[in-house]
């Protein structure tokens, strides 16, 4: 019998370089809008340029009969196809029926009103030009918590009072601990709006196969089944029939775990005209009209006794929604209450939600969705308590940590923390930036005059979504791995990375538990007509919940080429490892390709056996993961121009165990860039008649590479009990620990001008103005 | 994001540019750095492009007759990595190195620049303290003025339809000038907030000669010329310096937007002033 080589390195664990680079970074990537088809048309949309406006009427004009244009279609023609879906239920919610194209009302700059579709995108683009709309407008309102006076103006006439739900969370004894509490500090705290600004903006092509009645959509989402299923109700087609295709994702972040009427539009476009047809988003649409992120008001009260023990916290939550729900709207903000405990022991929680219509673009899922406005809400609430009480802020998180001993926790928001050592990372990161001498530099600073802080978050978030019950569409995850004939290895998984390097992270997974070279594996995703249903990437779960699923589907395989084995060695005294099947009596062996070669020739197969070497799992997970972490930020102010300097950003995260130690690093680094974001520069700017007035590049103050500090990247590595990979998940961690980190340390900076708290983006005129007042007090 | 339908032309001489040009129907293009995203916005939809890309005689930096001429599509980055420039004129050479990102730097002009006559865009300031002169010309005639007669205003230039501008002279600075440009970049634009702009000339522990250009802060660059003259003629003390900076923005309606309000934007220009000040005199040793 054949010998193989033995591999006896392990390669999850280790910084392996991601094999998706290669073709990203040379060009031979492919994208949507690399989707080129015979006869293929171009499609682009009219929009709405208020934000709010009855239409008197709409006349197409001249545009239809325009060389190259094939047709014009407006909100009466699409009536049939059915609304932009709602994910999310929350009781007596409010559900405005969102058509793909608007007919009598449009509700922010940038709704959709038609769409021209012509042989080339530039006679499309110039033939939109060619309707005329009449609008009467009316009177918006951008700012949520406007929204919800009396008297303002309604979004949806039907709802005068712009409240699309209220939402009530308690537990424990929030008045009686509040009423005992030695101390109580209020703080009214912003998470302002952002975009998420991926850099691949949307893309749809849609084919129609009117012979198979068959459509095929390309789109650039991060949920190719779930699009599949949303996407043939809305269509009226048999699911069956519809394919979705993800190409490679220029970037998601959450924007594209959704379901956009454009997607629709182009089914419905190439379904009217029999011709391929390809829309891609501007950077402008993209602006406008993809989901933001973020847009909380938060009023927070914490109680505490004097000795700095919390005691509860309350929340009133204002949710600034836009004018419609997309596919999970109104979720995200829950999802805040779920985590506004952080990582602290108390018991004594209420949190009360209002969902408000504004005449913006709807919010929904970024980066963190609802747990980076949580963890900024607590960490801040931490560190103004902690002020109030002259307590050193890292001391005051130590004492009031949830216990090693005390997991699985139960918190007061109902959910059961898995695993923790809260105050390892915060060690980690105390000893990192050597902090007793850190804060000894700080009062020599301060003595003279300059403007240091010292920023500490310890973060903890919800990830790995989720157990099926507490999700929308099912929280599981699937994976099939084939052993082909030659012995190469093929995963499919239903979770549709786009960037998050799980063809690099499944693929170590799989090599080491199967014994092959790791560029003997391939993974596949992001087609539903290759790949098993799946639920797709996002909320830190790809790893967690797509991985473990991977793992259990190998787990069957390896049974079944074990069983192979003893057949094709004889014995039943085989072992497999490192990819052979080995006889200890015998000493005799049979290597993996060979083994699967047989599978399929199936001479003889073992008793109770199919032929063929294919497993597929669905894992259906327990329980959230909950990875944490401490980031902690030095910096320094420019007194004379309020500028911000980050001296020192040190991130220690716990994500379980790791089985890249590079990716994961690439996701903090990537994590802490949207963060600093957030904390330091961008915000989505609605005027008061609703125009964006940070609508490109030009405004909106994305970092760049030259704007972001040296991270100084570490973890500690606490194991899930959820999955058997001991992983939880690190895709928005970094997101998450920076944005309080950031801001406690410029509030620590500004404290001797007397500054308890300041809200996002800490702009230098912001700053500025604040050193200005403090100087004169 | 998709402009109108042009027509583009790239002629490869001079009088070829200029008789394209002529009817003043046409727009010029050189790097496309401010009027492609004008056109893709259709903020701007011209239908004629001219692209000067092609035309060799606009390409050059050289000293001649005591000045140094700079060809109108020399790239910021030509600039910034002159050695002619960096030795002998650095202030126009460390002003390039602070335009826009390394991709602007490598396709963006010094005349295309100037002819957008952007309030916030970083070579103003420095040609307004070199008191730089712009060579101006059309198929029919040629003139040569200075560079506060060509910047009018906001986007406004004294450029008549059919001109183009062909070079920029600057001088050859004396021993025992400091310069330097200090700017606040707009967070997302990287534009100017404020950029300040400084020449100093020490002679006999004395200021024999200051120039201060300022962009961002009015609705076009502009010379401080009461703060030059507080410092020309003294000792370059801390004091002059501040008192000289203090007075930068005086008599100037500041702009205000989102990112920086009238009186911020006038603070920043006095602060970026005085660090200006304080680097051209550290220079003129």
């Amino acid at each position: 019998m054949a010998t193989t080589i033995v591999k006896t390195e392990k390669l999850v664990g280790q910084r392996i370089r991601r094999r998706e680079d290669p073709r990203l970074i040379t060009g031979t990537a492919t994208y949507v809008d690399d989707i080129k088809m015979p006869g293929m048309h171009h499609a682009c949309i009219l929009r709405s340029p208020h934000a709010a406006a009855r239409i008197k009427s709409i006349d197409i004009g001249p545009s239809a009969g325009r060389p190259g244009v094939v047709a014009v279609f407006t909100g009466a023609d699409v009536e049939g196809v059915g609304p932009v879906p709602c994910g999310a239920s929350l009781p007596g919610l409010r559900v405005p029926h969102h058509a793909i194209l608007a007919k009598d009302r449009v509700y922010f700059v940038g709704h959709p009103v038609a769409v021209v579709v012509a042989s080339d995108r530039y006679i499309a683009r110039d033939a939109l030009d060619l309707i005329d709309i009449e609008y009467e407008a009316t009177t918006a309102v951008a700012d949520p918590e406007k929204a919800l006076e009396p008297g303002a103006p309604a979004v949806h006439p039907e709802w005068p009072d712009n409240i699309a739900f209220n939402y009530h969370q308690e537990g424990g004894e929030v008045d009686q601990a509040f009423a005992s509490a030695e101390v109580v500090v209020k703080q009214r705290i912003t998470s302002q709006r952002l975009i998420p600004s991926a850099m691949e903006g949307r893309g749809v092509v849609a084919i129609w196969n009117a012979g198979d009645k068959a459509l095929t959509i390309y789109s650039s989402t991060q949920i190719p089944h779930l699009l599949r299923t949303l996407l043939a109700q809305m269509l009226g087609l048999g699911e069956n029939r519809l394919r979705v295709i993800t190409p490679e994702v220029g970037g998601g972040f959450g924007s594209k775990l959704n379901v956009y009427a454009e997607e629709a539009l182009m089914g419905f476009v190439a379904m009217k005209i029999g011709k391929p047809v390809k829309w891609i988003e501007s950077r402008r649409e993209n602006f406008l009209c993809t989901i933001h992120g973020r847009g909380h008001v938060d009023y927070f009260e914490i109680a505490a006794r004097r000795d700095g023990t919390i005691l509860g916290l309350k929340l009133k939550l204002i949710q600034d929604l836009g004018a419609y729900h997309q596919l999970l709207t109104p979720a995200i903000p829950t999802l805040s209450v779920l985590m506004m405990p952080g990582l602290y022991k108390f018991q004594n929680v209420r949190a009360d939600i209002v969902g408000a219509f504004t005449n913006c673009v709807p919010t929904d899922a970024y980066r963190g969705a609802g747990r980076p406005e949580a963890t900024h809400g607590i960490e801040r609430m931490v560190d103004i308590l902690a002020a109030e009480l002259k307590m050193d802020p890292a001391e005051i998180r130590l004492k009031n940590f949830v216990r090693n001993d005390d997991f699985p926790y139960a918190t007061a928001t109902g959910l059961s923390y898995d695993s923790g050592d809260y105050s390892a990372p915060l060690h980690k990161a105390l000893g990192i930036v050597d902090y007793p001498k850190l804060r000894e530099e700080q009062k020599a600073a301060r003595a003279e005059g300059r403007l240091m802080g010292i920023g500490i978050s310890t973060y903890g978030e919800i990830c790995a979504f989720g157990p099926s019950p507490a999700t929308p569409a099912g929280g599981w995850e699937s994976a099939t791995v084939k052993i082909e004939p030659s012995g190469m290895v093929t995963i499919m998984t239903g979770c549709s990375p786009h960037g998050q390097g799980e063809e690099t992270t499944f693929a170590q997974i799989a090599a080491d538990e199967l014994g092959v070279d790791i560029d003997d594996v391939l993974v596949l995703h992001g087609d539903t007509s290759i790949v098993q249903y799946g639920i797709g990437t996002f909320g830190s779960r790809g790893t967690a919940i797509g991985g473990t699923a991977l793992y259990f589907a190998l787990q069957d395989l390896k049974a079944k080429i074990k069983k192979f084995g003893q057949l094709l060695l004889d014995s039943e005294d085989v072992s497999f490892s490192n990819g052979v099947c080995t006889c200890e009596k015998s000493g005799r062996s049979v290597g993996l390709a060979e083994i699967a070669g047989a599978s399929y020739r199936a001479m003889k197969l073992p008793p109770n056996t199919e032929p063929g070497m294919v497993a597929t799992h669905f894992w259906e997970p327990s329980n959230f993961t909950f990875p944490f972490g401490s980031h902690i930020v030095v910096s320094d102010i420019d007194r004379d121009t309020g500028v911000v300097s980050i001296r020192r950003y040190v991130a220690v995260d716990d994500c379980g165990k790791i089985i890249n130690p590079l990716i994961v690093d690439g996701q903090v680094h990537g994590g802490v860039a949207q963060g600093l974001g957030q904390a330091l520069y961008e915000e989505a700017v609605y005027d008061e008649s609703g125009q964006l007035i940070t609508g490109e590049f030009m405004d909106y103050a994305l970092p760049k590479a030259t704007m972001m500090p040296w991270i100084e990247s570490s973890h500690t590595e606490t194991p899930s009990p959820v999955n058997p990979l001991g992983v939880k998940g690190v895709g928005e961690a970094g997101t998450i620990g920076c944005s309080p980190a950031v801001v406690n340390s410029v509030v620590d900076a500004l404290s001797p001008l007397g500054v308890r708290h300041v809200d996002m983006p800490l702009t230098p005129e912001k700053i500025w103005k604040l050193v200005q007042k403090g100087a004169q007090a | 994001m998709i402009p109108q339908s042009f027509e583009y032309t790239s002629p490869t001489t001079m009088d070829e540019a200029l008789a394209l040009l002529s009817s003043g129907e046409a727009k010029p293009l050189a790097g496309g750095m401010s009027l492609i995203p004008m056109m893709k916005l259709r903020l701007a939809a011209p239908e004629k492009l001219v692209d000067l890309g092609r035309i060799g005689t606009l390409n050059h930096i050289h000293a001649e007759d005591g000045g140094i001429q700079v060809g109108a599509t020399t790239t910021h980055y030509q600039v910034e990595s002159s050695e002619l420039l960096r030795k002998r004129c650095p202030l126009l050479a460390e002003t390039a190195s602070n335009i826009g990102d390394v991709q602007v730097r490598n396709v963006g002009t010094i005349a295309g620049s100037i002819a957008h006559a952007d309030p916030a865009a970083d070579y103003p300031a420095a040609l307004q303290a070199l008191e730089a002169k712009v060579k101006i010309v059309s198929s029919s005639a040629a003139r040569t003025i200075s560079i506060d007669e060509f910047l009018i205003d906001t986007f406004t230039t004294a450029l008549e339809p059919g001109e183009i501008i062909s070079e920029f002279i600057v001088p050859v600075e004396q021993p025992g000038t400091g310069v330097s440009y200090q700017k606040c970049a707009h967070p997302a634009s990287g534009f100017a907030l404020v950029g300040v702009a400084v020449r100093l000339r020490i002679q006999e522990g004395k200021v024999a000669m200051a120039r201060i250009g300022v962009t961002g802060l009015g609705p076009r660059a502009f010379r401080a010329l009461e703060a030059e003259r507080a410092i020309e003629g003294s000792a370059a003390t801390a004091a002059v310096m501040r008192e000289a900076a203090s007075v930068v923005a005086n008599g100037i309606p500041p702009n205000s937007d989102l990112h920086a309000s009238a009186e911020y934007r006038a603070h920043l220009a006095r602060v970026y002033a005085h660090r200006a000040l304080i680097a051209a005199s550290a220079r003129t040793a």
